[in-house]
């Protein structure tokens, strides 16, 4: 299902600051689309709009060429599904509890999972690793089993578009890379148009089919991980100097971090209201830097 | 939940024994009480009793003990059930059903009706009198609270949850303040405004039943029927709103019928600590948090804990009472660290 947003405005509550000013994106079905750009640049935001659950001021968004504001929340999570940042998981619900959960937008009010939907949650476990954690406690589990679980239970909704909001915070190396060929085979085999905001410039360099990189709650740029992950845009958004050069293994860019640069400074942040290109640094160096590897 | 009420109904200063107890309560259960009630005469062969003494034992089973008992059974699962609730939908384990202001509000509303009583002479209508209106000063006093809460709390038509909290607890603690205050300027209703607030069962008509019940039944039932969606708010607001979940409906809807049952519970027994809190937890702990059985079993369990807790506080050290608040922390507290010791080492 092909996602489409188009020069969506958005800000948190009716006289708070703008946090989007008008940013267009269109994800093709099956492919793995990333978001990336600095702490404050808006992806979380942009990513909870394409879900439906923030609505914007201007603008829209269109799943299927179908306008998400007009579907009901139960409607909305028959299309998408989503991971968020880092929920605390504070009840100890199993994780087939958890991932059956997953198919509440499917059942009408006071019905019980049938055979089929139990069925289909035994699969998104199967799908992402999980099965044999069923009996589990979600509360027991590592951060990388539980991101696992959480994606079982946006798979277990059928969505035809899946969001992450950086599936791959606070997780070692090896689950990083495990979830993110998770993700690409999901969208790539499954079909499922998945926008992932991610971190990690190398992981979404190597893993995305195409990226938009957002500064300031605009897009900077966008196109495909060679296009959108040069020195120029690094040097612009983040505000660091960098050497962007070819992972070895195949043709995708690997992005190298030299230095933060306080002379030409970032545009991060985006609550000052200011939307200007090249406007001026307001909160010192961005943070981002520190999750380059 | 049978044996707790036939053992509440005879345990007493009046000594009739269960058996009876448990005849006279079957007999007017409509169409088979009174089969029920020679089958239970023939099977418990005692001795045939004297009519007087039957009548008199009616009339304490019936109209002193039976609503004392069914009140308890309503409070006891209107509060454990609210309290699940809640737990489940602020996501916060410290939530209970007075955590958003209904008790203190009650607690003015009441204040402010003994006091008036007493003021304009109407010792007719003093807290204790089965027509009593100081209920209705209790209830109006909660909601008017709450509403004044969600009013101050609503952000753009939505409730921040940690807002609402918030606002509750610094509602309730302003509340409390012109409670006190109107304490100290109570003179010699003091003692009733303080019975009061410590929350008993006794001296409990049909007529305290019949405020409660519709308010606690109808909220239990629906409040069970929103069980998986409480699950998925449990996940987190965003992830549940993700799984098509309205969740500021939701939470309106949540908060309105458990302000309603805390509004008729406090009203019609004081407030009675505790229960609303604990229990949802040892329900947790025994069935797992699944609210579509949580919710049931905590009402079940809240009420059978209620009773038995205002059993025990009518006969512990007869002739007196012991507040039933008191017996419910201390039975409950020590039970509810049993279980956390047990859960640890397990």
């Amino acid at each position: 299902m092909r996602v489409e947003v188009c020069d969506v405005r958005f800000g948190y509550g009716a006289s708070g600051p703008e946090v989007l000013h008008g940013v267009s994106l269109a994800a093709e079905p099956g492919t793995l689309h990333g978001v990336i750009g600095p702490n404050g640049s808006g992806k979380s935001t942009l990513l909870r709009v394409i879900g439906g659950v923030a609505r914007p001021s201007s603008g829209s968004v269109f799943l299927g060429g179908q306008d998400i504001g007009g579907l009901s929340p139960r409607q909305a999570a028959q299309l998408v599904a989503a991971v968020g940042a880092s929920e605390a998981v504070i009840f100890p619900f199993t994780v087939e509890e958890t991932v059956l959960m997953g198919r509440s937008p499917h059942l009408r009010f006071l019905a019980s999972e049938t055979a089929l939907d139990v069925a289909k949650a035994r699969e998104a476990m199967e799908r992402t690793g999980v099965a044999h954690l069923a009996e589990r406690r979600i509360t027991a589990l590592s951060s990388g089993e539980r991101q696992r679980v959480l994606i079982a239970r946006a798979l277990a909704q059928e969505p035809r578009v899946l969001l992450l909001d950086e599936p791959t915070a606070h997780l070692d190396v090896n689950f990083q890379v495990e979830i993110m060929e998770l993700t690409q085979a999901l969208a790539h085999e499954s079909g499922i148009t998945t926008i992932a905001v991610l971190h990690d410039l190398n992981l979404a360099g190597r893993y995305c089919d195409r990226i938009t990189m957002l500064s300031s709650g605009q897009v900077a740029a966008c196109g495909t991980p060679g296009e959108v992950l040069t020195e120029e845009h690094l040097l612009d958004v983040y505000g660091v100097r960098a050497i962007v050069g070819r992972r070895p293994e195949l043709d995708r860019p690997a992005v190298f971090v030299i230095s933060g640069s306080p002379r030409h400074g970032a545009r991060h942040g985006g609550h000052d209201g200011c939307g200007k290109p090249g406007g001026r640094c307001e909160g010192g160096m961005p943070s981002g830097v520190d999750d380059i590897e | 939940m049978l044996a707790v009420v036939a053992w509440s109904a005879s345990a007493g200063t009046a000594g009739i024994p269960t058996s009876l107890a448990l005849r006279i309560i079957v007999s007017r259960i409509p169409i088979v009480g009174r089969a029920l009630a020679s089958w239970l005469e023939s099977w418990s062969r005692s001795a045939p009793i004297d009519q007087s003494v039957l009548e008199s034992a009616e009339i304490i089973v019936l109209e002193v003990r039976l609503p004392r008992i069914v009140l308890g059974l309503l409070v006891g699962a209107g509060l454990a059930t609210t309290g699940a609730s809640f737990q489940g939908l602020f996501r916060n384990p410290l939530a209970d059903p007075y955590i958003i202001g209904a008790s203190s509000g009650a607690a003015l509303g009441a204040s402010i009706g003994i006091l008036s009583a007493g003021r304009a002479g109407l010792a007719a209508l003093s807290l204790s009198a089965p027509s009593s209106y100081i209920p209705i000063f209790a209830f109006v006093g909660a909601v008017i609270t709450v509403i004044f809460v969600y009013a101050l709390s609503t952000v753009d038509g939505h409730i921040p949850t940690d807002t609402f909290l918030l606002a509750g607890v610094v509602v309730g603690s302003f509340v409390w303040a012109v409670v006190s205050f109107l304490m100290v300027t109570a003179g010699e209703d003091l003692p009733k405004v303080v019975m009061w607030l410590m929350g008993s069962l006794s001296a409990k008509s049909w007529a305290h039943v019949r405020m409660t019940a519709p308010y606690v039944l109808a909220g239990t039932v629906v409040l069970t029927a929103l069980g998986r969606d409480f699950n998925l708010a449990a996940c987190g607001e965003e992830s549940a709103r993700y799984m098509g979940l309205d969740v500021e409906r939701f939470k309106r809807v949540v908060i309105l019928l458990g302000s309603l049952i805390t509004a008729a519970a406090v009203s019609s027994s004081g407030l009675i600590g505790f229960v609303g809190l604990v229990v949802p937890h040892i329900a947790r702990m025994m069935i797992g948090p699944d609210h579509r059985s949580l919710i049931p079993v905590s009402a079940l369990g809240g009420a059978v804990f209620m009773v038995v807790a205002d059993t025990l506080a009518r006969v512990i050290i007869p002739p007196r009472e012991v507040p039933v608040g008191v017996i419910t922390a201390m039975a409950g507290a020590p039970f509810f660290f049993y279980l956390l010791r047990l859960r640890k080492k397990g």
